[in-house]
């Protein structure tokens, strides 16, 4: 993986002076507190409901085990002893006091990490496809193209104050696992008739009150032109969106405005003169920086693997739940004899991504023992070891029983993204986690899930759709109607390569009402489906959310005439 | 108003700045361009241009750093000024975009004295990725 040079040192231990110094200029009054916001908010710091909340990036959610064992010890040291971790693969303290902030910041410098640009009106940390360098399915490693794109948007003189923020994505498969479609810019790695590779080029999509899926500006990007056209996409965004009102303020709106066509012409045209201008030197990369990322990135020595191992294949035959395990949190690995191992951030009971100082470094070990030290964080807030040989399976799993961190619910009704809601952030209107909680606790007999099967549940606790809910296969959105909380489903929402929004099903539902819901969509997927094998989606795609509806609401008996 | 230079603040030097709808025959001129003109029209007249002054509304609204770098990029080469309300801490976006100076109010000069302004020398990642 990526390790700083010196550049990027100096760079990131700079910025913390920088913000120390920032924070002593609000102290003395040389700062207004409008003037900080923003300043505070690019270097992470947000204020929640409680307390101050720090946003550590995770770039494209890669890490190592030295980093994991930082972000322990930040939890232990200066916040309540866990962290969370969120759908842009960052990780979240929610207890850090202000003044601590800069020996946070200076404590993850000191493992090549930051905060910088995880909030405010800017170029957002990039993320990627969790599974990146060990899938099956992948044409090329998405993260040089990301990190190439760390770089050329850390601290951009020119991006650094954009009506709204900015969220760029990255996968390297056809099988879309970064949401690249709701992204304000998604980009998929790609090889084009003439064996080249490049970038087709995703444009104005996103979640939150408006959600859009993206539309592609570019078909075929060559490789050495990402940063040019990148820059054409921004400068147009920066000079032309909008800025009278906030909720109109991202990209996605100025493209549905202008019209994709008018928007491209915009772009084309300024992609074109950046190019003429300057005529490679600040848009084209150095050749050698390039190379240096792309080394970085090189595939671990594996080893020369059977495809299977027979320990590992007896293990499977006589236990149970280490078969139920490797049934759902296992993914194939493109290296014969190795898997890809999901960690599941959900146990029953627990708040959805979150995850204790010693669970942190257990984690830690077992990436450094078995997985070449690498860890992912996806954005559906679980971990993953990327590169796990099959014969060290049973002794990860054991390690991870011992930590409770081997719920085997990857992809099934309890692996629920919900955002932090009600009970941490400012802007929500009602509380996430405990309705996350409660549909855990009822479905969690997983006999019970694996019949339901393939089924994600995404909840959002405001209209910002922190949570995905709009892409949920069962979305549930709270609301505050009236100072109670309430919320609203949709189903059929689809977060992969065929991107769709849920449509709302009717009235919203008291928070008791939730899991009875819940229940009775599920029995209606039984009642519907026409083999094990149809799931949840498929089903809804076939025969429409009428019957869910009727379900939902069942029509009030006719008024008794006599 | 004082102007913030990369040798710190010196007084401003009074010029009579024109629109950019309605520039005057001649040359050495000053212009005071809002952050939603189009610099392409301008383009024929850079050679009359001594200096142009792009228009900062509110420190967040950061169109001027674009507009700056559009400029540079069209071939303007004249002086070119940040005007309106920057803070300190966007010095170095202002320098890097393609600014020469930046004017600032009294007030603002007082609240953020000239020391606050001289950034430590840092390479930008847009240096480094350019580098040969």
């Amino acid at each position: 993986m990526y390790s700083y040079d010196e550049f990027d040192r100096d760079y990131v231990k700079n910025r913390v002076a920088i913000f120390r110094d920032q924070v002593a200029r609000r102290v003395s009054g040389a700062l207004t507190e409008d003037e900080f916001k923003p300043l505070r908010l690019q270097n992470g710091i947000y204020l929640q409901l409680h307390a101050y909340m720090l946003r550590v990036a995770i770039p494209y959610g890669t890490l190592n085990s030295a980093q994991m064992r930082q972000l322990a010890m930040i939890a232990e040291k200066w916040d309540k002893g866990y962290g969370h971790f969120t759908t842009r693969q960052n990780i979240q303290y929610n207890w850090p006091k202000l003044i601590d902030l800069p020996d946070i910041l200076d404590a993850l410098a000191d493992v090549e990490m930051h905060a910088i640009q995880t909030s405010g009106n800017c170029i957002r940390n990039v993320t990627a496809d969790h599974f990146a360098g060990a899938a099956a399915d992948e044409v090329e490693d998405p993260r040089p193209a990301a990190e190439l794109l760390r770089q050329w948007s850390t601290d951009h003189p020119e991006f650094a104050f954009l009506p709204r923020k900015f969220k760029i994505a990255v996968t390297g498969s056809p099988n879309d696992r970064a949401v690249i479609k709701a992204h304000d810019i998604g980009l998929r790695v790609l090889r084009n008739d003439a064996g080249e590779v490049g970038y087709q080029v995703i444009v104005g999509g996103g979640l939150g009150r408006t959600p859009v899926v993206g539309e592609t500006i570019r078909e075929f990007l060559p490789k050495e032109h990402l940063l040019a056209y990148c820059e054409a996409i921004l400068r147009v965004y920066n000079l032309h969106g909008r800025r009278d009102n906030k909720y109109k303020a991202r990209i996605k709106i100025l493209v549905m405005e202008e019209g994709l066509e008018s928007f491209r012409n915009q772009v084309e045209a300024e992609f074109a003169s950046l190019l003429e201008v300057h005529n490679g030197p600040s848009l084209i990369p150095d050749p050698a920086v390039v190379k240096r990322i792309e080394d970085a990135f090189a595939p671990p020595r594996f080893e020369d693997l059977p495809e299977s191992d027979a320990a590992y294949e007896a293990r499977l035959a006589e236990d149970e739940e280490f078969a139920r395990w490797c049934a759902t949190n296992l993914t194939a690995h493109r290296q014969p004899g190795y898997a890809i191992a999901s960690i599941s951030l959900k146990p029953v009971g627990a708040a959805p991504g979150d995850a204790s100082a010693d669970q942190m470094r257990v984690v830690a070990d077992l990436a450094e023992r078995y997985s070449f030290d690498e860890l992912r964080v996806s954005h559906e807030q679980n971990l993953i070891l990327p590169h796990v040989a099959k014969r060290d399976l049973p002794a990860v799993y054991d390690a991870l029983s011992e930590a409770e961190l081997a719920t085997a619910n990857i992809g099934l009704i309890g692996d629920i993204i919900a955002c932090p809601g009600l009970d941490y952030c400012a802007l929500a209107t009602a509380r996430s986690i405990p309705i996350a909680q409660d549909i855990a606790q009822h479905f969690s007999d997983p006999d019970y899930s694996r019949l339901i099967g393939d089924m994600k549940i995404k909840i959002s606790g405001c209209i910002n759709s922190c949570g995905h809910h709009h892409v949920g296969h069962i979305g549930i959105l709270g609301l505050d109607r009236a100072g109670r909380e309430n919320y609203q489903i949709t189903i059929g929402g689809d977060h992969t390569e065929s991107l769709k929004m849920g449509q709302r099903l009717g009235r919203g539902f008291d928070a008791e009402e939730v899991v009875p819901a819940i229940e009775q969509l599920v029995q209606t997927y039984f009642s519907l489906r026409e083999s094990e094998a149809e799931t949840f989606l498929q089903v809804v795609e076939r025969a429409g959310t009428q019957p869910f509806k009727d379900a939902l609401y069942p029509a009030k008996e006719p008024a008794d005439a006599g | 108003m004082p102007v913030v230079t990369p040798d710190g603040f010196r007084a401003s030097d009074n010029i009579a700045y024109v629109s950019p709808d309605a520039l005057p025959a001649g040359s050495d001129l000053a212009v005071d361009m809002p952050n939603d003109a189009d610099p392409r029209t301008l383009v024929e007249r850079f050679g009359d241009i001594a200096t142009i002054r792009i228009a900062f509304p509110a420190f967040g609204d950061g169109r001027g750093f674009s507009l700056a770098r559009q400029l540079r990029d069209l071939g303007y080469t004249g002086h070119l000024r940040a005007g309106g309300n920057l803070i300190s801490d966007q010095y170095r976006h202002a320098r890097q975009s393609g600014f020469d100076d930046v004017e600032i109010d009294d007030a603002l000069a007082e609240r953020q004295p000239e020391e606050q302004w001289i950034v430590r020398e840092q390479r930008s990642y847009r240096e480094k990725l350019a580098a040969r």
